[in-house]
């Protein structure tokens, strides 16, 4: 099966992020750039496909030059090759425009099943699987706690508010994974090793027929107007437990009129 | 005055009420329910149309046959603005209308101005963003606990749509709806109240002293991830980055330390209350009240306090 897993480099979620003053896009220069946490759980899910049913994994990431480490990083856990689309004209794209470049490269791939992380941590958006498999016009089977792979036949534990739902669809198709789906493996050294000489396959928009005025800030359908930092929550009130903690905290919840 | 769409996936909630409450600043409201329509219900807080879709392929297939009724409406209506729910579905509906449309959109809005400027919380909760549509008509998920639902009372015109789904929009099947864990409960996304119990909580069932303190007060139950990875509590109930982001009036967090992970997702909540063990536990640095203490002592008590003043 040719599996494409769709890799996306984030600031890390765990330090302070913030917009570029200068445009109002995700500020990347100077954060720590990781790989998105979900990806490597659909990066997983595709290892474990191949496994089973034999193929390929390609990585897929639209991004600046600088998303080459996320992309070595991906490579090392075992995927074959990738494909990194690069160009500056797609600085400040939006998901309607992001989506447009993913789905042209993804037409160059001929992938049987595509596979993403349910969200992003930087955006949270969620949209990204619907979008391309509306573009594609293939299957989309998302929010996956657990997918199985029968020949041709793709069959999805979608997780819900209440449950979840059990969704089939033939392959092409995109699956967007939670992280409840897998345990990522680690790196091994050999992995990091043959990482570096994986073949990364480089395009332009040029290369894929999009031109610059479709995407980037210039073809953005949404912008932001104004950003400013949320005021940071102070500490309030704090006792240490002397045996009446518990009928402190109830006398609180009732002066807030919870109780 | 134009109309502006409120999309009810299933059942009138909460957030439906809110996004009522928030079109009416926008233009006529009109709903666009599929399946069964509570139209007294949406007339009460101002929808003053209702237009009903209801096809077995909306029910049988995934997300698709709905962005596709929605972009046959928007097409012919023209409205000023279509307003969807912040859930996974109500995203995934606007991801396919934004590209059939060839439209912007906005998500995790919590509040739209009049000129369709919508407000989004980012980052963790850490910042506030302005956004615009600059190509189509304002395309914008609502989180839900954004604004407090009003009423205003109309009388709706229902309207049954012709619904015709392509077979592009049927790829994808659904066999199975299971529910596995549905009580009295609140929804978590919706809920007033949320308790939520953390790895301090030491296994799954010492989570009965969350659900306790969360049934006395009328809340539902939370989970962070440590205590969701550890096997606790189920993953439909994590609250954080990579689960669900409430903004409830109560936020109660047990043996939870307050990871930025943890923060994500609760910190926009109105009043936050913790007990850790831990007096240097970050959660205290968010808290507005903090009890330093060992929680299996001072949720018993907080509970039979509780029971007492009833």
């Amino acid at each position: 099966m040719n599996i494409v897993v769709l890799v996306k480099q984030v600031p890390d979620s765990g330090a302070e992020r913030t917009l570029s003053p200068s445009d109002n896009t995700v500020e990347r220069a100077s954060a720590n750039n990781v790989i998105n946490e979900m990806d490597e759980y659909a990066i997983e899910e595709a290892l474990k496909i191949k496994e089973a049913h034999g193929g390929e994994v390609t990585v897929l990431t639209m991004g600046p030059a600088g998303a080459t480490e996320s992309i070595r990083k991906a490579l090392s856990m075992g995927p074959d090759k990738a494909v990194h689309v690069s160009d500056d004209a797609l600085h400040g794209s939006c998901a309607v425009a992001t989506s447009k470049v993913l789905a042209e490269a993804l037409k160059t791939l001929n992938a049987d099943l595509i596979i993403a992380g349910a969200e992003s941590t930087d955006g949270r958006v969620q949209v990204m699987p619907h979008m391309l498999a509306e573009r594609l016009g293939i299957a989309a089977l998302t929010g996956a706690r657990k997918l199985t792979v029968d020949g041709s036949q793709l069959t999805v534990e979608r997780q819900t508010d209440e449950g979840y739902e059990v969704v089939t669809a033939a392959t092409p198709a995109v699956v967007s994974v939670w992280d409840t789906i897998n345990e990522p493996r680690y790196p091994s050294f050999k992995g990091i090793m043959a990482a570096k000489k994986k073949p990364v396959q480089a395009l332009s928009l040029a290369d894929l027929g999009v031109s610059a005025d479709e995407v980037g800030t210039a073809g953005a359908t949404s912008q932001v107007v104004e950003f400013s930092p949320r005021p940071p929550r102070s500490a309030g009130t704090k006792v240490t437990d002397e045996g009446d903690g518990g009928t402190q905290l109830v006398a609180y919840l009732a002066t807030e009129k919870f109780v | 005055m134009a109309e502006v769409f409120v999309v009810v996936e299933a059942g009138v909630k909460k957030v439906t009420l809110e996004m009522l409450t928030i079109a009416r600043g926008l233009g006529e409201v009109s709903a666009v329910v599929f399946g069964e329509a509570d139209t007294a219900k949406l007339g009460e807080y101002g929808a003053s149309k209702v237009y009903v879709a209801t096809d077995s392929a909306i029910q049988d297939h995934l997300v698709a046959p709905k962005a596709a009724v929605i972009a046959d409406l928007v097409r012919e209506k023209q409205p000023a603005a279509v307003l969807l729910a912040s859930t996974q579905e109500g995203k995934e509906i606007a991801g396919r209308l934004a590209v059939k449309l060839d439209n912007g959109l906005l998500t995790d809005a919590v509040e739209v101005a009049a000129d369709g400027t919508a407000t989004q919380v980012v980052f963790a909760g850490s910042g506030i963003v302005k956004s615009k549509v600059t190509r189509g008509l304002p395309i914008v998920t609502i989180r839900p606990n954004s604004v407090t639902p009003a009423p205003e009372a109309a009388t709706p015109a229902v309207e049954q749509l012709t619904v015709t789904v392509s077979d592009a929009d049927k790829l994808t099947k659904v066999v199975e709806r299971v529910v596995e864990q549905k009580g009295s409960r609140p929804e978590l996304t919706e809920a007033g109240i949320v308790v939520s119990g953390g790895r301090g909580v030491g296994n799954a069932d010492n989570f009965k002293l969350v659900e306790e303190l969360a049934d006395l007060l009328g809340g539902a139950v939370g989970a962070s991830r440590a205590a969701v990875d550890s096997g606790f509590y189920p993953h439909q109930f994590q609250v954080g980055q990579t689960g669900k982001t409430v903004s409830p009036q109560l936020y109660v967090a047990l043996g939870i330390s307050g990871a930025i992970q943890h923060r994500a997702g609760m910190q926009t909540s109105k009043t936050i209350v913790a007990v850790n063990k831990d007096a240097e536990a970050p959660i205290f640095e968010l808290a507005d009240y903090g009890v330093v203490g060992d929680l299996f002592k001072v949720v018993p008590q907080a509970a039979d306090e509780i029971r007492k003043r009833k």
